[in-house]
């Protein structure tokens, strides 16, 4: 039984856990690679486990009710084809990146601020995705929450950092509150809270339609949608560079299956303005994300923001099964919903590598501001080339991963004018149209953030000395590239086995992907559109051997003589290099005055005056001044209004106390 | 038999209300702990009936403590603190008689209005009981936030308290276990009281609590 051995597995984490505090106050020497080593095997085990309830079949379904949580409920878990998706998701990120981190532990100032709580925050994400009750599942989304906030604090003595551990906090417990509610409305007055008992209930559509907004608020704020972001950019480049790429590629993906098992899985029929609601929100984040990204400096920064845009995408494909599952189109949804989960899948990967890859950097430089770094490509020569291969990744070019499933989710997107409401007719083009405007972004954002950080010359001396990393981090990137490869050549098999879950969600699967000539796959059929990442692998090598051949059999050796050092740099400073504010600057303009409210100030000197000129920019991300302040302002009113409460006499304190329980028992009098 | 025992356990709790109602307008300190000494005898009567038609022997162990606690032990342990206070001719300034007895029929009203319906199932013994307990804890609290002194807002507690205990004992099957150890958090919470209506008495020479709210500070 798989169940039985994610549990143990998850024990064994916890036991770990509990384990690091010990070893670290001793301060034993293998402390380190003992607790990353450890949280490997288990993590490895789960992984075993998710790929036999993925692949196994039915058999390797099912699940157990422990004797513990809710008295009448049990604690229940569970795997069913969904759950093992993204325990494969969740435990691939976590084997990777406790690989990296036996290297990349070895450089942490404080062990005992983060190995205690990398395997609790492991252990919390799989029992998030285990539990099959809505009361384990909001323990250990809490767990998971808090053990990252932890971690998000391991480097407490930066006071922005603090304030990121402030931020997220307070996103967490709102996130963790909404799916309460949303929970509790699902259960109903009788407290069915196991899922079965959910599933088995027939639900009002105005409770379906407010469980999907109170599934938004909560798990989107967990994920990232745009308004409720704004913790991401802050929190994820806060921790240890292996736990940003677990928060950000892993983390964000467990949030994705709250809301996937909620909303596809428990609510019932949905409606069709759902699907309206998560497209906007998608493509809202989607773009938004990636606007935000091209004009970051800070490397991590700029990931996290890049995670908002791609979970955009992800929302994009789940709003798009939404619109096909309340039309009955099984095969379109399945579709639509095999590329979220795909697309998840592949983020997760290419994330966790473009994280590695910053946390090699900063390493190696001692520097996250891209302004600052450049040249590596000659001191990191692995890492860059690695780097390369998750930019190439994550803007969607083939033959990776990143490419199929934007693809596909763009296939779903073809079909949608056989919807029959008008409105989505509409919007899902247009939601198509941002998700193209989002990938052409995240290329040059991508672009930017290699180019300047390992291109070019270095621009400080930090940059100057930067050297490469240990062996463990560059092997864990190695697997990870090596899966982006396969999973972008040979996608077919990876929707195939994606097919018991879109069947669970969606009642629908996509057809059997059929060892096709050119190992081609095909979303609808094969006569309407297919691609061969296969096929495009081979010309790219042919096409870059036979560039090589006759670059090298024909270019002109003869001696050329030109000015000394004339190649577009006359003169040698760095300072004259392409920045990254001079490259992200078109993109500013365009953008800037609606998205960013950007403000370009020059002062010049008066004339006779030696002073430099001086240009300043300022940018505002909006979310914070149109939906945050206000309720900041609000939120300070009443507690201002309300503080009249803390000074009153014991009698009014009584009094209001006995007027509240009138007031409820006039209430109970009135109704019943 | 049945008719009667039901009429018999509907006076007894009746009187309860009764009683609460004569201790809300009992302005003088020593007249209130007498009603209150009232007030504990009739619950123990009330009690002890119901161990009667319920054939609980138990119960009738909570008649003894309410009797023995509530009716003899706590008003003669207030009676002698009243004394040493040098506060027994008070007389305390009820604001306004007419409209807490007003309010107190409002309780007891909304009190039945809710009751009745919501244990519509319930023997008629327990309902009825349930809904005039109610009336008692209702008309307790009423009393704790109408007065000013000290010792009757005790005495409200107290007698709120009473009302618990009546519900309980209509409800068949209340283990005896709970009742003792209610009934011993409030000797517990008399006890605390009184140490520290002492306390108040050195400090402010008065244990009128509008006294403690003058001296507080970082009031706007």
């Amino acid at each position: 039984m798989p169940i039985a051995a994610a549990l143990l597995s998850v024990a064994g984490l916890a036991g770990v856990a509990v384990a690091a505090p010990i070893l670290t106050a001793r301060r034993v020497r293998w402390a380190t690679p003992a607790v990353y080593g450890a949280s490997l095997v288990f993590s490895a085990v789960l992984l075993v486990c998710g790929l036999f309830g993925l692949l196994g079949g039915s058999a390797y379904w099912g699940g157990v009710r422990l004797p513990v949580g809710l008295p009448w409920v049990g604690a229940n878990f569970a795997i069913d084809p969904l759950s093992a998706a993204f325990l494969i998701i969740v435990n691939l990120g976590a084997v990777v990146a406790s690989f990296y981190a036996v290297g990349y532990g070895a450089h942490e100032e404080e062990p005992g601020r983060v190995l205690p709580f990398y395997p609790a925050f492991l252990a919390g994400m799989n029992l998030v995705v285990l539990a099959a009750d809505a009361f384990s599942f909001l323990v250990a989304w809490e767990f998971m929450s808090l053990s990252s906030w932890a971690l998000v604090m391991a480097h407490h003595h930066d006071p922005e950092n603090r304030r990121a551990g402030y931020v997220y906090l307070l996103m967490a417990s709102f996130g963790t509150l909404m799916l309460l509610l949303a929970f509790g409305l699902l259960a109903g007055p009788d407290g069915g809270y196991a899922f079965a008992a959910i599933r088995a209930a027939g639900h009002a559509p105005w409770l379906s339609g407010l469980v999907l907004i109170l599934m938004l608020l909560g798990a989107g704020s967990k994920a990232g949608l745009v308004p409720l972001h704004v913790w991401l950019p802050l929190a994820h480049p806060a921790a240890p560079s292996h736990v940003s790429a677990l928060m950000s590629g892993v983390m964000t993906k467990v949030a994705v299956y709250g809301f996937i098992r909620v909303v596809f899985d428990l609510a019932g029929q949905p409606a069709w303005w759902w699907a309206v609601v998560v497209l906007i929100l998608g493509a809202a984040s989607a773009v938004l994300g990636v606007l935000h990204a091209v004009l970051q400096r800070d490397l991590k920064r700029l990931l996290a923001y890049s995670t908002v845009e791609n979970i955009g995408i992800v929302f994009i494909g789940l709003g798009l099964g939404l619109a096909f599952k309340t039309n009955d189109m099984a095969g379109a949804a399945a579709l639509a919903v095999t590329a979220a989960i795909f697309h998840a899948f592949n983020h997760s990967l290419f994330k966790s590598l473009l994280f590695f890859g910053a946390g090699n950097v900063l390493t190696g430089a001692g520097e996250r501001d891209i302004e600052k770094l450049g040249g590596l490509i000659h001191r990191m020569p692995e890492t860059a080339y690695l780097f390369l291969g998750g930019c190439l990744a994550i803007s969607a070019l083939p033959p990776l991963n990143g490419f199929v499933s934007e693809w596909l989710i763009l296939q779903a997107i073809l079909i949608s004018p056989e919807l029959p409401q008008w409105a989505l007719r509409f919007l899902v083009p247009a939601s198509g149209a941002m998700l193209a405007l989002a990938a052409a972004l995240a290329a040059a954002c991508f672009v930017r953030a290699f180019g300047i950080t390992f291109l070019s010359r270095p621009r400080s001396p930090a940059a100057e000395t930067a050297h490469e990393v240990g062996r463990w981090q560059l092997r864990a990137m190695y697997a990870l590239i090596a899966i982006c490869l396969v999973a972008g050549i040979f996608p077919g098999p990876f929707l195939d086995a994606l097919s018991p879950a879109s069947q669970l969600l969606v009642g629908g699967a996509m057809p059997k992907q059929p060892i096709l000539p050119h190992l081609a796959i095909i979303p609808i059929s094969e006569s309407r559109s297919s691609y061969s990442g296969f096929l495009v692998f081979f010309f790219i090598l042919m096409a870059s051997w036979a560039a090589i051949r006759v670059i090298h059999n024909f270019a002109s050796r003869a001696v050329r003589r030109a000015p000394p050092w004339d190649c577009g740099f006359p003169d040698p400073s760095p300072q004259t290099q392409y920045t990254a504010d001079s490259f992200a600057q078109p993109i500013r303009r365009v953008f800037g005055p609606i998205a960013f409210r950007a403000k370009v100030t020059q002062t010049m000197p008066p004339p006779g005056d030696t002073a430099p000129a001086r240009l300043t920019l300022s940018l505002r991300d909006l979310v914070w001044e149109f939906v945050y302040e206000p309720l900041e302002g609000a939120v300070l009113y009443a507690a201002e209004r309300l503080n009249v409460l803390q000074f009153l006499t014991i009698r009014s304190y009584l009094s209001l106390v006995f007027a509240a329980l009138v007031l409820l028992l006039v209430l109970v009098a009135t109704w019943a | 038999m049945e008719r009667f025992s039901l009429d018999a356990a509907h006076l007894l709790a009746g009187g309860m209300v009764l009683v609460s109602f004569m201790m809300l307008y009992q302005n003088r300190i020593l007249g209130l702990l007498n009603v209150f000494a009232a007030h504990a005898v009739v619950l123990s009567l009330s009690v002890a009936w119901q161990a009667y038609i319920q054939a609980a022997p138990h119960l009738y162990v909570t008649a003894a403590i309410a009797l023995i606690l509530k009716a003899i032990i706590i008003p003669v342990a207030l009676h002698h603190m009243v004394v040493r206070l040098g506060v027994h001719r008070d007389i305390e300034t009820v604001g306004g008689i007419g409209p807490t007895m007003l309010m107190g029929i409002g309780l007891v009203a909304l009190s039945m209005v809710v009751m009745l319906p919501a244990a519509a199932e319930a023997d008629p013994i327990a309902r009825e009981d349930l809904a005039l307990a109610l009336s008692v804890i209702l008309l307790g609290l009423l009393m704790m936030v109408t007065r000013q002194n000290a010792i009757s807002q005790i005495v409200g507690f107290m007698s709120l308290e009473n009302g618990l205990v009546l519900a309980a004992t209509g409800a068949r099957g209340m283990p005896l276990v709970v009742e003792i150890s209610v009934a011993f958090s409030v000797l517990v919470a008399f006890i605390v009281i009184g140490v520290f209506l002492f306390r108040i008495r050195e400090r402010f020479d008065t244990i009128d609590t509008q006294a403690l709210d003058d001296f507080r500070e970082g009031r706007e």
